[in-house]
């Protein structure tokens, strides 16, 4: 509420401000023109195939994670079925290409995902007159009912979700514009850069309207927001709707991408997947999203490669976060704000040695349980594929008594170490603060 | 039609009494702490999986009392290391703990036992035919679960409206502060209702196991249901849970078992069926098939006419 109210103090002197000249205008466009930038020539840097494709991914997933934190992070409500807007959203993208190519309309194929972004937006509408009546617990639990509920009848209406197959498109058979058929990725990547940016763009804008600002006072207190003369219902109803709008282009993205859509993309493990990378990245901030969306696909592709039990890592990685971060990795980084804006570099200078000190024996804590959990993994499941195995390149036993504890002293040691090391970090964030508030330049 | 009926209520009642084994778990948890566990069903799992371990290596018997002991075990210590400590970070971080938890059980249990069924087996004790109701021949193993489900309600029942230690419970779940200041430990307490909560759910893992599928996903599979459950009769309510448990562990039997579609009722009396597209779908689609969807549809109409639960007293 401070927060509204500051934003209310300040509007007349934002006002003079832009009014007065350019330079608010160039520091609001800076960021984006930086992003769009990078969007640009990131296939220039990542030259691979492989890697053309995980920054589509990337793309699609910024979008989804971000229409995501407009409910979890803004708002404040916990949806466990986020991806039914998602997955509704190309199912209705794949069935309009699919129509298009059949009637031979004049549709391009870069406005498809609007399909996907207004399908979103229906549903969003629909299931959102039923679900944002209350917040809290309930509105979990009925973000979970109907995501099961769609992802159940999907199996049932085959004709529409296509069956276990799903349904598939081509989309280099639209209408072709500007020479482009979309046919090879680099192609497919900038249209979904492009929708990317754009999305990017309106929910960041959405976020500094009073709107925005609405949905922050429902999430912290809605009953003052209703005694400021706004119905935290109907705010809880507009902020799902246009979540259901940025999740359904997200879908319509997949879509595109694909050229496939099947009914896992409505279902649990999806709802699952956006709620991991949100999270991870810190729903606290816009970016937060944007970080945990490049590093879950990031983590996804690499770790699997590396790893068959890489979803395990995955859900430790996930704890981890909510017991010791719960704001994120952007929340990590944002607790060090304070001391750039103190230009206190001397103090940062020791706070990341105290880090370095700290991390060696946490890293030794991670081996051990790498070992021990590939160990067991290996002596399970793989079986078949003998004892003899290879971790972080070292050849090893897993039947044999050695690897057991060797793993077990690494994860005691490390531990041990570990709480040792601490009170270094915490020495030195206690000085740096106390310096840098003695500057008297932090916020 | 007689047969039909008295089999399905019978299934109908057993399967309501397992899901009220999890559910009277999670909704004491939900009353004390204000969250619900996520991970509940995963407990369930898990007492599946050690149920069927350790009935490899000593026998049914002592596995049906250990695997119950060891999860519950587990879950104090969730309790005690984990949900302890993730509750300064307020009621989101912990609803999104046990979620997080939910899924690494999922992958350790794939990690250990595969992805594949289990071969989890009634034992030869009970593998024989208690009655025969018309023609059907209905399973021994299925009254034991029944009785072991209806004696743990019992006894849970007993020793929570009889005893001390009930009395304790029922004022820590409500005026913990004041619990606290008359010299209980309400911390023990908590870790306590949330071991016995885990460890009913690892019972029903343990006795549902042989009956049903011992598989790595049938945690998920479950799990959206016991929430349905837990809503439906109202969050925080034993006597609406125990309703709740009933009313849909008896709609998805009987569900399961009515061939009806639309195409059968409205083409029997000559309506032409459509050409294609979801109507056709949905025009063919059976009673049974759209069982597993039942539940929804019923949570969803549940917190839009009546948003408290059949039982519920107040919003949380």
């Amino acid at each position: 509420m401070t927060e509204i109210a500051s934003t209310v103090a300040n509007a007349p002197a934002r006002a003079g401000l832009s009014a007065a000249g350019s330079a608010a205008v160039v520091r609001l466009a800076a960021p984006w023109i930086a992003l769009t930038v990078a969007f640009a020539i990131l296939p220039a840097i990542f030259t691979s195939g492989s890697a053309l494709t995980v920054l589509s991914l990337m793309g699609i997933m910024i979008v989804f994670a971000l229409s995501y934190n407009m409910l979890l992070g803004e708002t404040g409500l916990l949806s466990f079925g986020h991806a039914v807007y998602y997955g509704l959203g190309g199912f209705l993208a794949v069935h309009a290409m699919n129509t298009v190519i059949h009637d031979r309309l004049p549709v391009p194929l870069p406005v498809i995902p609007m399909v996907g972004g207004f399908s979103g937006l229906l549903f969003g509408i629909i299931f959102g007159s039923v679900s944002t009546r209350r917040a809290g617990t309930v509105f979990a639990m009925i973000s979970l009912g109907l995501g099961e509920l769609v992802a159940s009848s999907s199996l049932i209406l085959r004709g529409f979700f296509g069956g276990e197959e799903g349904v598939s498109t081509n989309r280099t058979k639209l209408l072709h514009i500007f020479g482009l058929n979309f046919g090879p990725q680099i192609e497919v990547y900038y249209l979904i850069a492009g929708w990317c940016v754009l999305s990017m763009m309106a929910m960041y804008a959405l976020t500094r309207t009073p709107f925005g600002r609405m949905c922050n006072a429902v999430r912290e207190n809605p009953e003052r927001a209703q005694f400021v003369g706004y119905n935290p219902r109907v705010v809880r109803f507009i902020a799902f709707s246009l979540a259901g709008l940025f999740a359904g282009i997200a879908g319509g993205l997949a879509a595109v991408n694909f050229e496939l859509v099947n009914s896992a993309e409505v279902g649990a493990a999806q709802s699952g997947l956006v709620l991991l990378a949100a999270y991870i990245g810190g729903i606290g901030s816009f970016i937060g999203p944007v970080i945990g969306a490049v590093l879950v696909t990031w983590l996804e592709v690499m770790l699997s490669d590396v790893t068959d039990v890489w979803q395990l890592y995955f859900g430790l990685l996930f704890i981890g976060m909510v017991m010791f971060a719960p704001n994120g990795i952007a929340g990590l980084l944002m607790m060090h704000a304070p001391l750039w804006q103190a230009r206190a570099y001397g103090s940062m200078l020791r706070l990341a040695l105290a880090y370095l000190v700290a991390l060696a024996p946490a890293l030794v804590l991670l081996a051990g349980i790498i070992l021990t959990i590939e160990m067991t993994y290996r002596l399970s499941v793989k079986a078949f594929a003998g004892t003899t195995m290879f971790v972080f390149r070292l050849a090893l036993d897993a039947a044999s008594p050695m690897p057991w504890v060797a793993a077990a002293m690494l994860i005691a040691g490390g531990f041990w170490l570990f709480r040792m090391t601490w009170p270094l970090v915490g020495a030195a964030w206690h000085d740096a603060f106390t310096l840098a508030r003695a500057t008297g330049r932090t916020r | 039609m007689l047969e039909l009926v008295t089999i399905s209520t019978l299934n109908g009642v057993l399967y309501g009494m397992l899901l009220f084994l999890m559910a009277s778990g999670l909704t004491l948890i939900f009353s004390m702490m204000g969250v619900l566990n996520f991970a509940h069903a995963s407990f369930y799992m898990l007492g599946a999986f050690f149920g069927f371990q350790i009935s490899q290596i000593v026998g049914f018997w002592p596995a049906f009392v250990v695997a119950p002991v060891l999860v519950g075990g587990i879950g104090m210590l969730v309790e005690r290391y984990g949900l302890r400590y993730v509750h300064r970070h307020g009621p989101v971080a912990e609803l999104l703990f046990t979620f997080g938890l939910a899924f690494v059980i999922e992958e350790a249990v794939q990690m250990i036992w595969g992805k594949g069924p289990a071969d989890y087996r009634v034992p030869a004790a009970l593998d024989f035919s208690a009655f025969t109701v018309f023609s059907t021949n209905y399973p021994a193993y299925k009254m034991f679960e029944l009785i072991t489900a209806v004696a743990i309600f019992a006894a849970l029942f007993a020793v929570l409206t009889r005893t001390r230690v009930g009395l304790i419970i029922q004022a820590s779940l409500t005026h913990s502060h004041m619990v606290a200041m008359l010299g209980h430990n309400v911390p023990r307490v908590f870790m306590l209702v949330f071991g016995v909560g885990t460890g009913l759910a690892a019972v029903a893992g343990v006795i549902a196991g042989p009956a049903l599928v011992t598989q790595s996903n049938m945690a998920a599979a479950l799990g959206p249901i016991l929430f349905v459950v837990v809503v439906v009769g109202g969050l925080g309510s034993l006597g609406g849970a125990f309703l709740a448990s009933l009313l849909i562990g008896l709609v998805q039997t009987f569900a399961v078992s009515v061939n009806l579609s639309v195409a059968d009722v409205l083409g029997g009396i000559g309506v032409a069926p459509p050409a294609s597209g979801i109507l056709f779908d949905l025009w063919n689609v059976t009673v049974a098939q759209i069982a597993p969807i039942i539940p929804y549809l019923l949570l969803v109409l549940i917190l839009i006419f009546r948003p408290t639960g059949l039982m519920g007293m107040r919003e949380h």
